[in-house]
């Protein structure tokens, strides 16, 4: 099923997601993925705030090639989201609403997803081209100095996804996949 | 004695980086508007069209087919005719790396070491290989490599008695285990024999042999033919979520191995397999 959402998500919106449905989301998010997890998590446990309020947002695991002259970014398709396993649970407890990757979850994460009534969503990977044209306007929020790594809020229109892990913790990757008979 | 200009060599592998990120190699291109048509499953269909539509984007607008454009892995054959002049070889593929990902507006994905993780803010250094082959001629493959697929690549210790079977296990373990991860349809580079890092050298360099040609050695290619049969009815599909697309060809190399051992590795690369060859 087409759906047409805007994020921020509110936990309303975020259930009434099926795992299956095709969404064009459009409105704010943001990217982080290995290094700027990890210094997220650093500065929790410093006891500091994050650079971003995460509750309803959602994180891309995404990081872009550089934007030629005049264009908002480079190609921009989504990363594996399993090495960010290991700090998403307490990004979910947060508020987090969600994620947009590609692969595999831990069960952590799975059971995280649905005690928090978030989503999981995956974008195609390797169409970082095609993902680009979605994006609006981005612009660094945190951690410049990781480059590629650094926290980016983009502005997004229309930008295709697929919901994967939905909030009462169905698993697209589980339910889609069935062997072919010969 | 034939004189090559180490500055030729900059300019080949410089605008290499650039060609493989923005264009597939025609061999790539065609599966992946095959794919479109074999394909059975609807959102499997979707997602192909997708990937043709991105393909397009890519070549037109110059946007890199994929965010990660890879560690640039660049195999060097070097006719023993052949005489350097003007530099150092290594430096002259590296400046080539360092230009093609600055000037082509590629992504800077190298980290100076791997637990320090500084990143080297030009792509280097690229993984070279070189090899001295007879002839005048030096023959450059530039293929950069993405990482949601090589972090699903694995090296198997097989016993000679596993055999062919254990053989076809081990590639099936591997492609299962990387489903969606690894950017289905993918494509299979398969090193059989040699030694522990021999066997991984030997599927890397399957990647670059075109999809559409399979082994000259008769048992080589029934063995890709079955494989790429079997994998495909996993039912894994594109951006793994079901479907008859799971990859796009298996490629298979071999190597002479010791009286005890039968190594494996599989090397998965993602639909953006890059590739591009000069001769100079």
């Amino acid at each position: 099923m087409n759906k047409y959402i805007t994020a921020p998500i509110t936990k309303e919106n975020r259930e009434a997601l099926r795992a299956g449905d095709y969404v064009y989301l459009s409105g704010t998010i943001y990217t982080a993925r290995d290094a700027a997890h990890k210094r997220m998590q650093e500065s929790l446990e410093r006891g500091e705030t994050l650079p971003f309020d995460v509750n309803d947002n959602i994180i891309y695991y995404m990081g872009p090639s550089p934007a030629r002259e005049g264009r908002p970014i480079g190609s921009a398709g989504p990363t594996t989201a399993s090495r960010m396993d290991k700090y998403t649970p307490r990004l979910l407890d947060m508020g987090l609403a969600g994620m947009i990757g590609k692969g595999k979850r831990s069960d952590q994460v799975l059971h995280s997803i649905a005690a928090n009534g978030a989503v999981y969503f995956a974008a195609v990977g390797g169409a970082g081209a095609l993902l680009s044209k979605s994006i609006v306007s981005s612009e660094v929020v945190a951690y410049e100095d990781l480059g590629t790594e650094a926290i980016r809020r983009l502005e997004v229109k229309d930008f295709p996804v697929i919901v994967v892990i939905d909030s009462e913790g169905n698993n697209l990757y589980e339910t889609a996949v069935k062997p072919i008979a010969d | 004695m034939r004189t090559v200009l180490v500055n030729e060599v900059t300019k080949r592998i410089r605008e290499m980086c650039i060609e493989a990120n923005h264009f597939l190699a025609p061999d790539m291109d065609r599966a992946m508007k095959d794919a479109v048509q074999s394909e059975r499953s609807d959102l499997g269909k979707r997602i192909l069209c997708q990937l043709q539509e991105n393909l397009k984007i890519a070549r037109e607008d110059m946007i890199p087919v994929c965010q990660d454009t890879g560690m640039a892995v660049i195999f060097a054959e070097i006719g023993q005719e052949v005489h350097f002049e003007g530099g150092n070889l290594e430096d002259a593929i590296q400046e080539g790396v360092r230009q093609g990902y600055t000037d082509g507006y590629l992504r800077k994905s190298v980290v100076k070491d791997p637990l320090i993780r500084e990143n080297t803010k030009d792509n280097t250094p690229a993984v070279i290989y070189y090899e001295i082959v007879p002839g005048d001629e030096v023959k450059l493959t530039v293929a950069p490599k993405g990482f949601g697929s090589e972090n699903m690549s694995r090296v198997f210790m097989l016993k000679p008695a596993d055999g062919i079977e254990g053989v076809k296990d081990a590639v099936l373990t591997a492609v299962k285990d990387a489903g969606p991860n690894a950017c289905p349809p993918m494509v299979v580079g398969v090193g059989i024999g040699g030694t522990f890092e021999k066997c991984a050298l030997l599927a890397k360099k399957a990647l670059t042999r075109p999809v559409n040609i399979r082994s000259r050695i008769p048992y080589v290619k029934e063995l890709e033919e079955e494989l790429y049969e079997k994998l495909n009815r996993l039912g894994i599909g594109p951006g793994g979520l079901g479907g008859s697309t799971t990859v796009l060809a298996v490629n298979i190399n071999t190597y002479p191995t010791h009286i005890a051992g039968l190594p494996v590795a599989v090397n998965i690369c993602c639909h953006v397999n890059r590739h591009a060859e000069r001769v100079i």
